[in-house]
């Protein structure tokens, strides 16, 4: 049982700025870490590896900038035993297609893989697209927003999906791409001992001519989409304050008031 | 196939338990407004097998197509069959622009189907225009928590795809009058079966509304104190004909069902009245609510940052202002919605 768990390396704080030229983010200077959502995926493929025994693997899987090392080596520390850097100046700008064309390619040259772990979103893109979209294109079974995995056997793995007012159990033939939620699991924490036990392992990096991948499906070039501009909205709103106080009861009329002319302007 | 039909705008219609659910009419209010942009036919793509009567719905609000995809799925739940039979269908009829909802089906589905297409595809847009010099589709969206909208375009590539987020438009007025023509198309799968089988569906009823598709969302944050207390919300959200939702710190303290969690690390919400009570505002938060289209916010502290993105701002302790204000408005007659 080989598995694969893809992570982005995305900033850590809310101070994120973006190039008004480029429309991209500026990546200097900002803190970085693993996509939260990702720790789900990781967690998940380390306790089924264990589950598993065997020659079960875990394999983590990159792509962004040299300094997205530290991610997989996160990764490493999390309890993954081998990881990958995809990274190459071609891959600058990637929209989603672009990036998980070289998810894919860097799959198959490693691979192959039963089962691989994406997040549901990043939190910086947050389109939740490369994911399904990887999985098609390594014609693997494609499942989202996977909330619990029941089984893993025979070719199979059975889990359930949050949908709108419910759920789903469904069961799919491996290979499976997952995209996983937070409801899953809960990551373990990160000792400094584990970390200290990776500082020094050897990352290979990928490039887009070690995956093969022609230029025209690299970066910028390779991407369907362009964007156009990118505005800053005014996020804070005029607000209008009432101070309880000592008076309540007209505040509560007051809010009454306007609730209930809210609700009635929907209606119309 | 019919080649009078080829190119147009085209909306896939959101099924769920063998019926046509109401996003599908807002996604065509969408369409309509970018067809008679282009001046195009405005198409609704449909996968699964739903009453008659629901496809003559889809024309009422305003599709002159309805293309009925025959064969693809027994409910059109095994999404690669869908997505097959998609690939195909768009293939023959080569439509410029394709929008789905940006709900857990319509962002599956075109996230597999741009891939098989080779196109590009922008997720959980909230406005969309034509670009007039090029007749392209402007694609804008959030990002980044809400700090930056980004407007998106696919230049070379058709069609066009996107995802919208629920709620970001009415639905046009119903016309039952309207004439459109409904196209039945098998679904080229070439004998291939579903890699997915589903087992089982579990209705949830708390959520039988999901927060996403909410017009008024009641939501509570570590200031309600309690667990108990989230039974007063429910209260009030029914008074207000709305649901409930929640910041992560009620979430992982077990008041609230995780499919409430409102913000980065889980739904993003455009109600059009968000009120929240004991909710401070971290932006992580404020990323998944930043467009709704009112804010109101109860807090005591009256420097929370929930009030930077207010409209309206009580500052008030919740245990007196929430049990008083449902009080006051069961006074006024129960569901002030009619609902
Ligand atoms: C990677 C990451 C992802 C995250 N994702 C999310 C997410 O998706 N959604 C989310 O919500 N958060 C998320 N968070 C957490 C976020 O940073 C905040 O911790 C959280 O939103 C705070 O929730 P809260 O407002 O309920 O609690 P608090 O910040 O503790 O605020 C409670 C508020 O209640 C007020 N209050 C207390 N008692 C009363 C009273 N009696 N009457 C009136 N007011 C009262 C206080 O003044 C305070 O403003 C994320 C954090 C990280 C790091
Ligand atoms: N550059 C990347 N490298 C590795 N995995 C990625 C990358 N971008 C996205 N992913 C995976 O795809 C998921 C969804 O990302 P997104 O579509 O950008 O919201 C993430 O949670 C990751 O698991």
């Amino acid at each position: 049982m080989r598995l694969a768990v893809m992570i982005k390396q995305v900033p850590a704080t809310d101070t994120v700025k973006i190039d008004p030229e480029k429309g991209t983010m500026i990546r200097e200077g900002l803190e970085m870490e693993v996509n939260p959502l990702d720790l789900h995926a990781l967690e998940a493929a380390v306790t089924w590896r264990d589950r598993l025994g065997g020659e079960a693997e875990v394999v983590v899987f990159s792509m962004g900038p040299p300094s997205a090392i530290k991610a997989i080596r996160s990764a490493l520390a999390f309890g993954c035993d081998r990881g990958f850097l995809i990274s190459d100046r071609l891959f600058g700008g990637s929209d989603t297609l672009a990036t998980a064309r070289a998810l894919a390619a860097a799959l198959e040259k490693e691979g192959p893989f039963d089962l691989v772990l994406c997040g549901e979103r990043a939190t910086d893109g947050e389109t939740g697209q490369v994911g399904p979209a990887l999985g098609h294109l390594m014609k693997a079974s494609v499942v989202t927003y996977v909330n619990e995995i029941t089984e893993i056997a025979e070719g199979r793995i059975t889990l359930r999906r949050a949908v709108e007012g419910g759920s789903q159990v469904v069961r799919a033939v491996l290979p499976a791409q997952l995209s996983v939620v937070k409801e899953l699991n809960r990551p373990r924490l990160l000792t400094l001992r584990r970390k200290q036990a990776v500082r020094e392992r050897e990352i290979p990096v990928l490039t887009a001519a070690d995956l093969g991948l022609p230029v025209e499906w690299c970066g910028l070039k390779g991407s369907p989409t362009q964007v156009v501009s990118v505005k800053y909205p005014e996020l804070v709103r005029s607000c209008e304050m009432i101070h309880v106080g000592a008076d309540l009861e007209r505040a509560v009329t007051d809010l009454a008031d306007i609730l209930t002319k809210e609700v009635a302007a929907h209606e119309g | 196939m019919k080649a009078d039909l080829k190119k147009g705008v085209w909306t896939l219609a959101e099924i769920r338990h063998g019926r046509i659910h109401e996003t599908s009419h807002e996604l065509l209010a969408w369409g309509r407004s970018l067809a008679d942009k282009l001046g195009v036919r405005l198409a609704s793509v449909v996968t699964a097998p739903v009453p008659q009567e629901d496809l003559r719905e889809l024309v009422a609000f305003g599709a002159d197509v309805v293309f009925v995809l025959d064969g693809a799925g027994k409910e059109g739940l095994e999404t690669d069959l869908v997505s097959q039979g998609l690939a195909g269908l768009t293939r023959d009829y080569e439509p410029d622009v394709f929008i789905a909802s940006a709900t857990t089906a319509g962002r599956t589905i075109f996230s597999i189907l741009y891939a098989e297409l080779e196109t590009g595809l922008t997720a959980d847009c909230t406005g969309l225009d034509i670009d007039e010099a090029t007749g392209m589709l402007l694609q804008t969206r959030p990002a980044i928590g809400g700090n930056v909208m980004a407007t998106i375009k696919t230049p070379l590539r058709r069609p066009q795809m996107c995802t919208v987020r629920p709620r970001s438009k009415k639905p046009l007025g119903r016309d039952g009058a309207r004439q459109g023509e409904i196209v039945r198309e098998p679904a080229r799968l070439e004998g291939k079966a579903s890699r997915l089988q589903i087992l089982k569906t579990i209705a949830d009823e708390s959520q039988e509304r999901p927060i996403t598709e909410a017009d008024v969302l009641v939501v509570g944050g570590r200031g309600m104190g309690q667990a108990k207390n989230f039974q007063l919300l429910e209260r009030l959200a029914h008074l207000l004909g709305g649901q409930v939702g929640a910041t992560r710190q009620a979430v992982d303290m077990g008041w609230a069902p995780y499919a409430a969690q409102i913000g980065l690390s889980g739904k993003t919400v455009s109600p059009r009245l968000y009120l929240s009570f004991g909710v401070s505002g971290a932006i992580q938060h404020i990323a998944g609510m930043s467009t709704a289209e009112r804010v109101i916010a109860v807090n005591r502290d009256s420097e929370a940052p929930i009030f930077s993105v207010a409209d309206l701002g009580i500052v008030g302790d919740v245990g007196e202002v929430l049990p008083a204000l449902i009080a006051e408005l069961e006074k006024r007659g129960g569901h002030i919605d009619g609902a």
